[in-house]
């Protein structure tokens, strides 16, 4: 066990964090919140929607420093963050976006990047030119460019249907496999937690808190059909007790 | 563009008929007019007059842009500042611009520099509030990705700020330039010796029309090419990212 404040470890203390509420009341979203996550690990993150998910994303990201607690992200510090949106500059091309993001990523880099996740028709396209399911690719894909340490990954598949949200996820565990760094999956699908963590954190209604953690046996490409759904049954059953 | 050029020489024509059944003296046909453009343009003194005039233009519509940029910015990015400077913004833009001319011949003296800070400030607060709407409708989520992903100060300004401001400036521009010239040629009639503003002054004491027209029209040619030519091709390569309406 790598001691705290090891470079290669995510660790997450949120005590509390509230937000005000349009009527001006303080809502508190997290409460008593950690996990820890090694090198080369991916994390999942599993919970109702609404229960501060995409709050503690934007802790972990920096965004947000107005929280009780420490959060101690690796060393080297480059974020890679795909957010629920994918927030590409709109004026500029799918390439260009990718560069804006990791200046240092060479041609060859970027050329793999986008082969791997079937982006390299588009490079020249703008991002309004694009399917959803493209702009989520190509906001991936500026994610990994950047070489991260930490990789944030805020439900990148949702809205997509689900042969297609299934493809993402095969390009993206291949992707994440491929390098060792720290990555933090949101999402509410169970089996996408399964197919792409080494952990499932199971998080509370709000205020959000870790109810149980789940660790998934690698190499998940040879998981059983019945492996999954009994990993798939004890998530159920986890959610239920909180 | 066919339907433009046919309005245009519709109003030529109409104008020639006008001229026809009116009195010479207070409306000259196009032919007249431009027979008095012929013999200032021979003597060089349409030129003088024209260039001296656009540069007036030039400078301080750059220096009204530019300061009215970084102010309108900041307002929209801080909110005391926007609180401290806006009853500011308000008493400019609700002052007549001749009063802004007459105050800054009296403080300043009868120089370029008034003339030109005059029109400038007259100018102004316009961008000042056409810019802050722009700041204040910046995407919040753009710029926390910025953020996430350490853009440098730089590539957000070109690439995350400018690109969202460009319509905002481009209307600035739009909306400064027709106001600036206009207001330039007011400033020139009353206390600059040279210039389109002031030959039209000269004009009006001889009650001579056609040549008042000879100076009025090329000037106001120009203007309409440089919006055609320039203003226009700049929104349109600032919005070329948006799909095209069919």
């Amino acid at each position: 066990m790598s001691p705290v404040g090891d470079r290669a470890r995510l660790e997450a203390r949120v005590a509390g964090k509230s937000l005000l509420s349009a009527s001006g009341q303080r809502v508190p979203v997290i409460a008593d919140l950690s996990f820890a996550l090694e090198e080369g690990e991916t994390g999942a993150l599993i919970g109702p929607s609404g229960c501060g998910k995409s709050t503690l994303m934007r802790i972990l990201a920096g965004l947000d420093r107005n929280f009780e607690g420490k959060v101690h992200v690796p060393a080297g510090g480059r974020i890679g963050m795909a957010f629920q949106e994918p927030r590409l500059l709109p004026w500029r091309s799918v390439e260009d976006n990718v560069r804006l993001a990791a200046p240092e990523a060479s041609d060859e880099e970027v050329a793999t990047l986008f082969a791997a996740l079937g982006l390299s028709e588009h490079r020249t396209h703008f991002p309004g030119e694009l399917s959803v399911g493209l702009a989520r690719r190509a906001a991936l894909a500026r994610a990994f460019a950047v070489r991260p340490t930490l990789l944030l990954l805020d439900e990148p598949f949702v809205s997509l249907d689900a042969p297609l949200a299934r493809q993402m996820q095969r390009d993206l565990a291949r992707l994440v496999e491929s390098r060792s760094m720290i990555t933090v999956l949101v999402t509410h699908d169970v089996d996408e937690a399964i197919a792409l963590a080494d952990r499932i954190f199971v998080l509370s209604a709000r205020p959000a808190h870790v109810i149980g953690e789940i660790r998934v046996e690698s190499p998940r490409s040879a998981m059983s059909g019945e492996e999954s759904r009994s990993l798939a049954a004890r998530i159920e059953v986890l959610r239920q007790s909180g | 563009m066919a339907a433009r050029l046919i309005s245009f020489i519709a109003l030529i024509g109409l104008w020639q008929i006008a001229a026809h059944f009116g009195d010479p003296r207070l409306l000259p046909g196009p032919m007249a007019v431009f027979a008095a453009m012929r013999l200032e343009a021979a003597s060089g003194a349409l030129f003088v007059a024209l260039g001296i005039t656009l540069a007036r233009v030039a400078a301080a519509f750059v220096l009204a842009m530019a300061a009215g940029s970084a102010i309108g910015y900041a307002m929209g990015r801080s909110a005391l500042f926007d609180r401290v400077a806006d009853p500011w913004i308000i008493v400019l833009l609700n002052l007549p611009a001749l009063v802004i001319i007459v105050l800054a011949y009296i403080w300043v003296g009868l120089n370029e520099a008034a003339a030109i800070g005059a029109v400038a400030l007259n100018k102004l607060p316009i961008t000042v509030v056409t810019i802050r709407e722009g700041v204040r409708a910046l995407d919040a989520r753009l710029d926390e990705m910025a953020r996430v992903f350490g853009f440098s100060p730089l590539t957000r300004l070109n690439h995350v700020v400018a690109p969202q401001l460009a319509p905002f400036f481009a209307a600035a521009t739009r909306a400064g330039l027709s106001l600036v010239w206009k207001i330039v040629l007011v400033v020139e009639l009353m206390g600059r010796p040279n210039g389109v503003g002031f030959e039209i002054n000269v004009a009006f004491q001889l009650f001579d029309v056609p040549l008042l027209l000879a100076y009025a029209l090329p000037f106001t040619a120009i203007m309409l090419i440089i919006e055609t030519l320039v203003v226009q091709p700049f929104e349109r390569h600032v919005s070329r990212w948006r799909p095209r309406a069919a």
